[in-house]
Order: C-alpha cells, then sequence, then structure tokens
C-alpha cells in the first residue's frame, strides 16, 4: 500500500534545520529539566504528554521508557518532535525562560527518544478486546490516525478511507522538508496502524467513491478528518498564468517530485501565514535567488510564526509590507506582478503602485475548506466551511466526530493529533451507553 | 595583601594547599610540576615496602552530568622502589627548599619505623604523616585504617614515630569510626604534632548492573575500596569540627575530603583546619585547580579583613554546637517572592511529599502560597528552589523567649507550640 516516493525529489535535497541530539547531549540536556510540579510545558502540549517524566527517564538512560510515556499521549510523537513549533508550545511555557537560561531543548529530546523507537522497532500497545463495534475514519491524515490508534486500543474495528495512495496526510504532503520529509511521514503512519485491525481504503473519497449516507449503514460511528481543501485564489487578474500556483499545491510538488524551479530567478510568496513562512525558505534553500513575501500587512499582524519569519529572514528573504498584488502579468508565462500598498484598514494607497518582476508566485492565503462535504447532515452545523464540534471532538449528530483542519480551521499536526484521541475516546464512551450512529437499530433523527 | 603562608604543627608553607598523599604526589616529577603550579606543599605518597597494584583501581560516582563526584580507589601505597623515591624528595628540595614535602609512612615494626623515619628525614622531609587511615588491601595486613581504628595501636605506632623523628609528625586519621575523638586523641597522647583528616571512607561505588560485579572491576571480582571527592566533604566537615571542638585536644589540623576550590578550602579552615589536602580534583582536573584555590582564598580574606591564615582558622567552631542547646523556640516560615518565582512550583512537590504540606498551589498563578501557620520552617522549599534569592526563611517573632531541649529538660524552660505535629 504505501507509495514510493521518487528518490530524486526536491525535498531531498533538505538538511534537517534542527539538528538531532547525541546521545550524550541528550542525556545532558535531559539533567537540566528541573521536573516542575504540574509543568507548564505539559499544559502548553495539546496532547499532554508528561514532558516532565519523559526526560527524567531520558536523564536515567530510559529511552525506551521515555518513548512509552509520550506516545501514551501522542502516537504521533515521533513526527511531533520535528513538526512541532516548540518555540510557542513547550519550549515557549519552559519555566527557564523566566530565570534567563535557555529553555530546555523538549523537541529534540522527544526526537531523541522517539527516533530511538522507530529505529529500534520498539512497539508499545496493543489491539483492545474486540467489542463488536466498527468505526469509520474519513481521510488518513493525522487526526484520523490518531484516533484510530486509540479506537484500536479500545478494541473497536476500524475502516479508514484516504482519496490519496498514501497516509500521513498534510503531514506528509505540506511539512517544510527541514523538519521531516515525507517518507518518514508515510513510515511513522505504518507503523501507527501496525497496532492491525485498521482496514484501508486508499484511493476511496467519501463522497465520490463512498457515499456519508452509506458509512452510516455500516459503521457504529464515523470520524472525519479531511483537512483543508485547495489553495484559495487571489481573484485577480492573470492569475491562472503558469508561473502562478498555490502555495501548499507548489510544497507537495517539492516534496513528492520535482519543484519546477529551473530557470526561477525572483519568487514572491503572497501571505504571512506559516504555509507561506515554509515556502520562503524552501524557495531560499533550492537556490531562488530572490525571495519575496508579499503580505497585506505589518510584521506586527502576521500569521506566521515570529521565529519563522526570523529564521526566513537569516535565510535572505525580504517582505513588502502592507502591499498586495492587483494582477499577474506575462506572456504566456508569469513574467510580473503589479502591486500596491494598502493603508491599516487595507484600503489601496492612491499612486502606491509598483511592479515586481518574478517568475513564480505563490499564493499562500489560505485553503478552502471542506466541511461542507457534512452540510446535508442533519444536526452537523458546518460554519464557513469549519465542521463545527465540541471539545470531544462531537458534532451533534449520533455516532458522528470530526478532528484536525477540517474542525480547527487549520492548526499543527500536534493539534490533530489531539483531536482525534480525544474524539476516539468520546466515541468509545458513546458506543459504551449504547448510543452511535444506529447501524444496530438504535433510533435517532 | 593577605598573607597565606601557614604553620601546621611546625609546618610552614607558603599557602595552605597540600596536595595529599595519593596519585597525584607518587613522584618528584609531578610535585615539581605541582609546586610550579602553585601548591603550598605536597604530602608524598606513602613509602613503605612497595607493593603491586591491580587493574582497574578507580571508580567514579557519576551524578547527572557532574562525573566523579564521588570517586573511589582500590590503589594501595607507593609501588615504586624506596631509593627512587627517597632520591626524588631530595632533587624536589634542592629545587623548592621554601615548599613542604611531607613524607607519609606505613610499615609495621618499631625497627621499620626508626629505619624508614630517618631515612625520610635525611632525604629532606620537612614533616611526617602516619596514614593510619588506609580502608582497603593494607588494612588487611595489619596497616592504615587497622591501626587508625584501634586508639592503643594507634598512640603506641605515633609515640614511635615521635620518638624517632625529629621534624613533625602528623597522623592522618581514618573516618571508619563510629567517633572520631577518641583516634584523635590517641594520637595526641602518642605525641603527635597535629593530624590530618579524613582519610577515605570505606565503599562500594557502583555496581556493573549488565555483569553483576561492583566496581571497579578486577577481572570478575572487585573489592571495597576507599570513597572521596566532593562527596564526602560534609563527612569530612564533621570529623574536622569534632575534633576542633574537643576540649582539651587543640592540635592542628590538616583538613582532607572533598576540596574542590577556595569555598570548600574556607569551610575547613573555619571548622579549625590550618591547611587543606587535596586529592580528587587534581586527579580529574590536573594541578592547575590550585590557580582559584589561592586566588579566590585571598579575595575572600580581602573581604573579610583576614590579614592571616590564622585569623580564620576555627573561627565557625563555637558555633557548632549540640542539639540541645539549640533555641526551640527561634521560629522561620518560608517566604516566596512572587517577582523571582518562575512558577515551577518545584516547592510545591517537595513540601507535599517531603515536608509539611504548607505550601499549595492558587488559581490563576503559577507562584505558590505558603500557609505559614502550618510551615515548620525546614528549608526544604528554599533547597529545592532553582530562582536564586526566591525563597528566603523569615524569621517570626513568635514572643517566647528562647530556650533549649537542655533548659527545658532541667528547669522547665517554656516551648513555643509545635507546628505541623498533627
Amino acid at each position: 500500500m504505501p507509495a514510493r516516493f521518487p528518490a530524486e525529489r526536491s525535498e531531498t535535497a533538505f538538511t534537517d534545520y534542527k539538528l538531532p541530539l547525541l546521545p550524550a547531549q541528550a542525556a545532558v540536556e535531559a539533567g537540566r529539566c528541573l521536573f516542575c510540579h504540574d509543568a507548564p510545558c505539559i499544559t502548553a502540549c495539546p496532547t499532554h504528554i508528561d514532558i516532565p517524566q519523559f526526560i527524567r527517564k531520558i536523564a536515567g538512560g530510559n529511552d525506551r521508557g521515555a518513548a512509552r510515556t509520550i506516545f501514551e499521549s501522542n502516537i504521533l510523537g515521533m513526527s511531533c518532535a520535528r513538526v512541532c513549533p516548540v518555540e510557542v508550545l513547550c519550549v515557549g511555557a519552559c519555566v527557564y525562560n523566566d530565570l534567563d537560561e535557555p529553555p530546555i531543548q523538549i523537541g529534540k529530546l522527544q526526537r531523541h527518544a522517539t527516533d530511538r523507537a522507530f529505529e529500534e522497532g520498539w512497539r508499545f500497545f496493543e489491539a483492545g478486546a474486540p467489542t463488536g463495534r466498527r468505526v469509520a475514519l474519513v481521510g488518513g491524515g493525522p487526526a484520523s490516525l490518531a484516533a484510530a490508534h486509540e479506537l484500536r486500543r479500545l478494541g473497536h474495528a476500524c475502516t479508514m478511507y484516504e482519496r490519496r495512495g498514501f497516509l500521513g496526510g498534510l503531514n506528509t504532503t505540506g511539512i517544510a522538508p527541514h523538519k521531516m520529509k515525507a517518507d518518514r511521514s508515510v513510515n511513522e503512519a505504518e507503523w501507527v496502524l501496525a497496532i492491525g485491525g485498521v482496514e484501508m481504503r486508499t484511493g476511496a473519497e467519501v463522497g465520490r467513491d463512498v457515499a456519508l449516507a452509506d458509512l452510516e449503514r455500516e459503521f457504529d460511528a464515523v470520524f472525519v478528518g479531511i483537512g483543508l481543501g485547495a489553495d484559495s485564489r487571489a481573484k485577480a487578474p492573470g492569475e491562472d498564468l503558469p508561473g502562478v500556483l498555490g502555495a501548499v499545491e507548489w510544497i507537495e510538488r517539492m516534496k513528492l517530485g520535482d519543484a519546477g524551479l529551473s530557470g526561477v530567478r525572483h519568487a514572491v510568496v503572497v501571505g504571512a501565514g506559516n504555509t507561506a513562512m515554509d515556502a520562503l525558505r524552501e524557495l531560499l534553500a533550492l537556490g531562488v535567488p530572490q525571495v519575496t513575501m508579499l503580505y497585506r500587512g505589518t510584521e506586527e499582524t502576521m500569521g506566521g510564526y515570529a521565529h519563522e519569519w526570523q529564521a526566513a529572514k537569516e535565510a535572505g528573504a525580504r517582505a513588502e509590507w502592507r502591499a498586495v498584488a492587483g494582477a499577474f502579468e506575462g506572456n504566456g508565462r508569469l513574467r510580473r506582478l503589479r502591486c500596491m500598498r494598502v493603508d491599516a484598514a487595507r484600503a489601496p494607497v492612491e499612486g502606491s503602485e509598483f511592479a515586481l518582476d518574478a517568475d513564480l508566485a505563490l499564493l499562500a492565503i489560505g485553503q478552502s475548506k471542506l466541511g461542507a462535504a457534512l452540510a446535508g447532515l442533519a444536526g452537523i452545523t458546518v460554519e464557513s466551511g469549519i465542521v463545527r464540534v465540541d471539545a470531544h471532538g462531537f458534532t451533534g449528530r449520533p455516532g458522528w466526530y470530526a478532528g484536525g483542519d477540517c474542525a480547527n480551521g487549520g492548526k499543527e499536526v500536534v493539534n490533530a493529533a489531539a483531536e482525534g484521541m480525544a474524539a476516539a475516546r468520546a466515541i468509545d464512551r458513546e458506543l459504551a451507553a449504547g448510543g452511535g450512529t444506529g447501524r444496530r437499530g438504535a433510533t435517532h433523527a | 595583601m593577605p598573607d597565606l603562608s601557614t604553620d601546621t604543627g611546625g609546618i610552614r608553607s607558603p599557602n595552605p594547599f597540600w596536595l595529599a598523599s595519593a596519585p597525584p604526589a607518587n613522584s618528584g616529577a609531578q610535585i615539581q610540576r605541582a609546586f610550579d603550579a602553585g601548591w603550598g606543599g605536597a604530602v608524598w605518597k606513602t613509602l613503605g615496602t612497595p607493593i603491586q597494584n591491580v587493574s582497574s583501581r578507580f571508580g567514579g560516582h557519576t551524578i547527572g552530568s557532574v562525573r566523579g563526584a564521588g570517586f573511589n580507589n582500590i590503589e594501595l601505597i607507593t609501588d615504586r622502589p624506596l631509593e627512587v623515591n627517597l632520591r626524588e624528595i631530595t632533587e624536589t628540595k634542592k629545587r623548592w627548599p621554601h615548599n613542604p614535602i611531607i613524607v607519609s609512612l606505613m610499615v609495621e615494626t618499631r625497627e621499620e619505623w626508626r629505619d624508614i623515619i630517618k631515612r625520610s628525614i635525611d632525604a629532606g622531609a620537612d614533616g611526617l604523616e602516619l596514614n593510619f587511615g588506609c580502608p582497603h588491601g593494607m588494612c588487611e595486613r595489619g596497616m592504615g585504617s587497622a591501626v587508625g581504628q584501634e586508639p592503643a595501636v594507634n598512640e603506641r605506632i605515633t609515640s614511635w614515630a615521635c620518638e624517632f623523628s625529629t621534624v613533625p609528625v602528623l597522623v592522618k586519621l581514618t573516618p571508619n569510626v563510629s567517633d572520631i575523638v577518641p583516634h584523635g586523641m590517641a594520637a595526641k597522647r602518642g605525641g603527635a604534632h597535629g593530624i590530618s583528616l579524613i582519610n577515605t571512607i570505606k565503599s562500594i561505588i557502583a555496581v556493573d548492573i549488565d555483569r553483576f560485579v561492583p566496581e571497579p572491576r578486577v577481572g570478575s571480582l572487585s573489592t571495597n575500596g576507599g570513597y572521596c571527592g566532593a562527596a564526602v566533604k560534609p563527612i569530612a566537615l564533621h570529623m574536622v569540627a569534632a575534633l576542633a571542638r574537643e576540649p582539651g585536644f587543640g592540635l592542628p589540623i590538616s583538613g582532607i575530603g572533598g576540596v574542590r576550590n577556595w569555598r570548600d578550602a574556607v569551610e575547613f579552615m573555619l571548622l579549625g583546619s590550618s591547611t587543606v589536602q587535596v586529592c580528587t580534583e587534581v586527579m580529574l582536573r590536573g594541578y592547575r585547580v590550585v590557580e582559584d584555590m589561592r586566588d579566590g582564598l585571598e579575595e575572600y580574606m580581602r573581604s573579610k579583613g583576614f590579614g592571616r591564615v590564622q585569623d580564620m582558622v576555627g573561627k565557625a567552631v563555637p558555633a557548632f554546637s549540640e542539639w540541645g542547646d539549640l533555641d526551640m523556640n527561634y521560629e522561620t516560615v518560608a517566604r516566596i517572592d512572587a517577582d523571582r518565582c518562575i512558577g515551577c512550583q518545584l516547592c510545591v512537590a517537595a513540601c507535599h511529599d517531603g515536608a509539611h504540606q504548607c505550601i499549595h498551589p492558587q488559581e490563576g498563578t503559577r507562584v505558590p502560597r505558603v500557609d505559614e501557620s502550618e510551615c515548620v520552617g525546614c528549608n526544604l522549599c528554599q533547597i529545592v528552589c532553582p530562582a536564586p534569592g526566591c525563597i528566603t526563611m523569615e524569621r517570626v517573632d513568635n514572643g517566647h523567649r528562647p530556650a533549649t531541649w537542655n533548659d527545658h529538660v532541667s528547669h522547665g524552660a517554656a516551648l513555643r507550640p509545635k507546628k505541623g505535629a498533627h
């Protein structure tokens, strides 16, 4: 089942931006941890990994126990160790920040333990005793993987629908390769599903190949983790020219194949969120000589993390603040962006027009939302394309749950993992209480 | 500028830092390099009938990432020919006439003691140190700690040495006794001019958990060794102080046990040592550690207004008292400075699990709260707190007059109500 990606993909040119710790370094770093009571780092982690406990285990040479502690809370702990924005999560919450000492490198320590688990083939979890209940997982990204693993531990049979030929979702296709490459995400998905009992339906898109109504007839519960859709368009003239691409689309192309940067002298990234930050750094690392970010707001209002923008700047990115693209121009191919300044209210400033010669423009201004696919099911509320759920991922329709980007609007892998796990437990509780979709004849609206 | 020179039982030294009798003081070439680096004196590795050593010989106790926080060895006295050692003593004295060489000795019979003492002094020894301390190997042959553990034997051999010696005699005591005082007094009765302590503590440093053999491992076996290094300092300080405060003792003390830096040395001096001897720190980091020891001591003396080392020796001895003389009505409580608190709540865990459950988390803040009505003033929170100056132990005026346990027992002095005893 696992897709074999081409060996000569553009992303293979990248090396890790954050180097792994050598075993001796990990021991020293782990030894610095204060082992805080009710630690702020645990609170800051969406999956609430018992961070001081796993670090203490590393300090004592118990890497296997450390890995178990991590995976107990987050079965995707290996990729999260690499892709989490730790600067604004666990590491940002470390009390050492208030002591003018470097915070504990929690991400690197987590990577130390979880990479070791992968290398050594350690496994910690087994499927629970069969309950006879069946759960469908729509989408094969982080949220569904985390949910499926937990559901299997609880003994429920799972069927996972993934429209692509490989698993991992955006963790496979969208992670900056200086953090993690596509094959590692796919390997992780296989490692997770090796718990067994998850029937795979790849190449099957729910709504197209499989009807939602059929799911309800076949399964006691459904977890929807379908992520986000295509890149949003700029709605400006010329954006259909070759050379104008969605950023998520281009990143996937770069990760799974060839980035198509031959001859590109100047690339413009429109937008200033974290997809834009990744694109800036990736373009520069792949040798594009000039890379400019075009953003309608300011450094203070940008959506991308400050540490990511700092790294992009250090790599050579420059920014045009309070600027928007009015038109994309070129004869059969992008050559120029017509831009203008906007004021604080985002109204165009008269006479501020300027041009940027560019041969590649990446639109990083958001992605479409896929919640509409569920809008026809009574009890499920979809707002602005996002599926509304409670703290446990429950949609309001018995047996139906959602998590990850389709329900949170687009957050981190670790949020998806937390939401998948929470939903799995809620599904288990609902089924134990006799609820669910009604496959077995229970009645509901 | 403070004067660092010292006099320990008649042995004068340009500064109080001596190499202890151990591997760093094994040969003339080493000791000359040590003097080059600034060491005041050296106690030559114990002379006697040359022995043969095993491999391996040393074990380290790593705590966290600190290697060698504790250390032990199963090495014996010198394995070099006596003539070679004596010749090198003479050479070293010629080059370094003002730096004392104290020759450590360990033999058995009266005649052997007479002979080796004469030869050592002829070679140039400024003093002798009788090794009554070694807790491994030699004691099984009736020497080392086998002598130091028997006051009568200690006194007899000390008296022989003092009879034969024309230079000051120090007796090096073993800590492997329940009370050090009778052993120090025995050395004094034997005529010693001073004592050195502590020698190493009988120990097993670690166990190889894969091979099921203690360390250090010699093939498939191990044996008990002598424990030393930074970790033993508290034991050494107590033994030094116990003798320093003993009425009727009064001999100069050369303090040994876990001295890593000038601060450790100052602590030994304040409890009665006029010189300190160092081995482990040199074994781990080399002779040049002495530079900061000298600098730091000098700066400390300058800051406190001590002109000479002797001005500070024993300065803390009067404050080393018996439990029964402590003021039971002296009360402190912990106070947390919210501005310095980093919210780690180590104090909460420590107080809840290891003390009297009086520090509590609060809603809406990471800064914990101390319930002063329950706080017994134990210090645990202050010890675990990583934020400098955050937790202080504040004196509470409880209105009770000072009263010791002895006062209470002897004439019913009123004690304040107990805290936390419910």
